[in-house]
């Protein structure tokens, strides 16, 4: 049980993560590997914000999701813009490109560097007791906060007149250019919730991980889940998060060393293999 | 401007196209083959990293840029070779041998990860020999008894029929005479009704199958000869390192062979060889440029600063790559004063979503 | 023994039934066509004549073999070649490259004397290079034998495209919409050559088209469909002259 709750929690991070994933895949069908940087990039916001500059906890969190959504949208229009329309790989390739740059800026940036920071939190060390079972707090607020963050944004794909915007960009640019809407400016700003989403991960990953300039690797974990789940579904990426989280930390307890690192690469392959378009997806048909 | 006129269905097929190619080939070759006497022994190590890094690119340009399988997972590829090459050596087996070993297993490995790839397409391909590259890393790290684990193996310099190559000359001949073999291999590869069905494969699927192409056995010999190519480079990247562990075939090294192919120009044969110079060149560029580096900035960073912007900058401004850079300059010249500024634009396409077509 | 025989072929996807016991005979050397409105389902039964998708009812047979017992790669074996609707032609590839990939089903070399490339592979190359010469000649291709698919114009890539499918050799050539998006010049090249096909080269024409004039000038027989149903069948005029078929297009009388 035990287990379990740790592996939930750390598989809200990846579900946080393949959650801007899909969000970016479902506008523009492009799949972003700089993720796990952007997440890290966030971190470090709210590392300046806390540590540096001192404020308390939850204008960290605002300031942190601000900035990396303006990041975001930042990277969308210098990068992604002039590469639009074009093939799914190209695209894969510019957002490696991307992350290798986040790190790198990250690392030369004085006072961030390559050390490993600490950002304090509001619950860092209580632990709730329930009928014996350890249950950090700190778990428990990952998980709760992913779940509002989850029905915030379900709401605002299936009611708002922006989320129905961004589904139809995602399936015909051309018909959604055709219909009135601005699909760069679309873009952008799917581009800016997704990074926001990102820095969300970022200061929730913060306590368990420390702020680091890799941190941005576990972002690679995220695939797996985002596959899982199905690409393109939002309540996927979210399950599929967990299901990782909970293979990993049952791998690491019950397989022998080593297991660990690469039972979300080998779920991912099952998953591809058996059931392509994963537990929420949708299958493609090329109709000739 | 040089008009060439069809006469007869050979000039379609010979490599040799026309004159110049001749002269300039030859003059190329003659350069390499005299690099000995005119380089000095740190150009000669990087020369013998461009030829390694271009029998990969060789390898990867044909599965990636030819047959349109995107592989993120190459670096199992190279470990795959660089292993087989190490443990052989070690049992005694002579280098002949060895090298048609570590090609051979590293075919059947290319089998196994194009397993995959006869049911997925885009990005599910890629994360799955993502997935792949990373299982096999960690095989090699696990398996303790065959390769070492993270002690790593160490080489002997080849020999070949008793004859060791110790010198940096005698192991540059080596490798530039595999590139040369590697290279016209694939040149073969393309002119001939199999590199044609790998083309067709990358541009339709369903127009190939319909043309006859079988679409699994195709694509299986797509892997098996990519990995081949690169289990070639493999070994040869393990003679020239004399010492390899898991470390050196991480995700990192796919991401370093796959812009390799994206800088170079996919879809030439000559962006391997490009890319693979550019990349080896790039490192030294950056210690001179990190003496420019203002006070305050930490100069580890910057080169992944720099290598992301680089390919960031190529694919949005120069999408063919150096070698399209290459065509582009060449065509002006040819066709002075004819050229058009918009002979090589590429047409504005839309994204239409491959999911609900 | 029956050339080409469709036996009560049936789809359905999900809950839409696209095609619905749908029977027809094509003889050896007629040219066959079949009309309907749009979504009648006749891109549908081509697609399922090249096995791209699997049918859940009936059969197709091919010279008395069954065609569902192959798979989808081995059709072009077999003698059978279409051409697409949506233009779908190697685009990064010259027309001269497209073509020789048709000529795929002739080849004879294996992998190994390719990576070598021996005398024999050089031999078989520049047969299959005259082959296409062939085609280029007959389709008036010559203009854009080097030029990059992507290039070209809508009506050069239906050419293309035609061209590609009768490299193969086929002995039964499936035409989805040959005329469609071209001008009246273009629709008349396209009718001189699907005669000529017929005539000359003793290939079988079966075609989706829309165009009745192409239609009347060109087929020996029509096969009307709508919603998936068989309608009418019969000569051109036959057909065109049907009540079902006039109600189809046009609807009823009020």
């Amino acid at each position: 049980m035990q287990l379990l709750l740790a592996g939930v929690a750390q598989g809200c991070v990846y579900a946080l993560v393949a959650l801007g994933f899909v969000l970016i895949y479902k506008a523009t069908e492009t799949v972003n590997f700089a993720q796990g940087d952007l997440m890290m990039l966030g971190g470090f916001f709210a590392l300046t914000a806390s540590v540096i500059m001192g404020w308390p906890y939850w204008a960290t969190i605002l300031f942190a999701v601000a900035a990396m959504a303006a990041v975001g949208m930042l990277i969308e229009r210098v990068v992604l813009r002039p590469v639009l329309g074009q093939p799914a790989f190209t695209v894969v390739m510019i957002t490696i490109g991307v992350g290798y740059v986040v790190r790198g800026i990250v690392t030369m940036v004085p006072g961030w560097g390559t050390e490993t920071y600490q950002i304090p939190t509001p619950f860092s060390e209580d632990v709730w007791n329930l009928g014996g079972v350890i249950l950090p707090v700190q778990q428990f607020m990952v998980i709760g906060m992913t779940a509002a963050l989850c029905v915030v944004l379900y709401a605002f794909f299936r009611f708002s007149t922006l989320g129905v915007a961004m589904q139809a960009t995602s399936q015909n640019q051309l018909a959604a250019y055709y219909m009135g809407i601005p699909v760069r400016r679309v873009n952008m700003m799917i581009w800016g919730l997704s990074a926001g989403v990102a820095a969300f991960a970022g200061i929730l990953l913060a306590p368990v991980t420390f702020v680091h300039s890799n941190m941005g690797f576990i972002g690679l974990k995220a695939f797996p889940a985002a596959v899982v789940g199905g690409f393109g579904s939002v309540p996927g990426a979210i399950v599929g998060g967990l299901i990782i989280g909970v293979v990993e930390a049952l791998a690491g307890f019950y397989l022998p060393e080593g297991f660990k690192d690469v039972a979300a690469y080998i779920v991912v392959l099952v998953v591809l293999l058996v059931w392509p378009s994963g537990i929420f997806g949708e299958t493609g048909r090329k109709k000739v | 401007m040089r008009f060439i006129f069809k006469t007869d269905y050979a000039q379609d097929i010979r490599i040799v196209k026309h004159g110049g190619h001749l002269f300039w080939y030859g003059l190329l070759g003659a350069v390499l083959l005299a690099a000995p006497w005119w380089a000095s022994e740190y150009v000669m190590s990087q020369l013998h990293f461009i030829c390694i890094y271009s029998i990969v690119g060789f390898g990867l340009m044909i599965l990636t840029g030819f047959t349109g399988q995107v592989s993120l997972g190459h670096a199992a590829f190279l470990a795959v070779g660089a292993y087989t090459e190490a443990l052989m050596q070690a049992a005694g087996i002579p280098f002949g041998v060895s090298i048609a070993c570590a090609a051979l297993f590293s075919a059947a490995v290319g089998v196994i990860i194009g397993l995959p790839a006869l049911r997925l397409k885009g990005i599910y391909l890629t994360i799955a020999t993502l997935a792949l590259g990373v299982i096999v890393e960690e095989i090699i790290t696990r398996w303790h008894k065959l390769t070492g684990g993270n002690e790593g193996k160490h080489l002997k310099p080849v020999e070949i029929l008793g004859w060791k190559l110790e010198s940096d000359a005698e192991f540059y001949y080596l490798c530039l005479a595999l590139t040369v073999i590697c290279c016209l291999a694939c040149v073969n590869l393309l002119r001939s009704p199999t590199g044609r069905a790998f083309v067709a494969i990358r541009d339709s699927e369903i127009s190939a199958s319909c043309m006859g192409v079988h679409l699994a056995k195709y694509k299986t010999m797509s892997f098996a000869v990519s990995a081949a190519l690169t289990g070639i480079g493999g070994a040869l990247y393990a003679h020239k390192l004399a010492f390899i562990s898991p470390e050196q075939f991480t995700l990192f090294q796919s991401i370093e062979l796959l812009t390799i192919v994206i800088l170079g120009g996919i879809g030439f044969l000559h962006g391997a060889v490009l890319g693979a110079a550019f990349i080896i060149v790039l490192p030294q560029l950056l210690s001179i440029a990190k003496g420019w580096l203002p006070e305050g900035l930490a100069p580890s960073g910057l080169q992944a600063v720099v290598f992301g912007l680089i390919l960031i900058l190529f694919i949005i401004f120069e999408p063919l790559g150096l070698y399209g850079r290459w065509l582009k300059v060449r065509t002006y010249f040819e066709l002075f004063p004819f050229y058009r500024r918009g002979m090589f634009r590429r047409q504005k396409s839309y994204m239409k979503s491959e999911r609900l077509r | 023994m029956s050339f080409f025989k469709v036996d009560n072929l049936g789809i359905r996807f999900g809950g839409v039934v696209a095609v619905d016991k749908v029977s027809f005979e094509v003889k050896r050397g007629e040219c066959y066509t079949i009309i309907g409105p749009n979504g009648a389902g006749k891109t549908t039964i081509f697609n399922l004549i090249g096995l791209i998708y699997p049918a859940t009812s009936g059969k197709i047979y091919f010279e008395d073999k069954e065609l569902t017992d192959f798979a989808p790669h081995e059709v072009a074996n077999l003698g059978i070649a279409r051409t697409f609707q949506n233009i779908e032609l190697f685009e990064h590839a010259t027309v001269l490259q497209n073509l020789l990939i048709g000529r795929h089903r002739h080849r004879k070399t294996s992998l190994w004397q390719e990576l070598l490339f021996t005398s024999g592979v050089r031999a078989a190359e520049l047969a299959q290079r005259e082959a296409v010469e062939k085609v280029i000649d007959f389709l008036e291709l010559a203009k854009v034998r080097d030029s990059l698919v992507a290039g070209l114009p809508y009506g050069v890539r239906k050419v293309v495209e035609l061209g590609r499918a009768l490299a193969t050799e086929p002995k039964l050539l499936l035409l989805d919409e040959p005329s469609s998006g071209l001008n009246p010049e273009e629709t008349d090249d396209m009718a001189f050559w699907i005669e000529d096909i017929k005539r000359h080269l003793g290939v079988t024409v079966l075609m989706v088209e829309h165009d009745m004039n192409l239609v009347s000038r060109v087929s020996d027989r029509v096969l009307a469909l709508n919603l998936g149903k068989v309608i009418a069948e019969g000569t051109p005029a036959e057909v065109q002259a049907h009540p079902a078929v006039i109600e189809a297009y046009l609807g009823k009388a009020a």
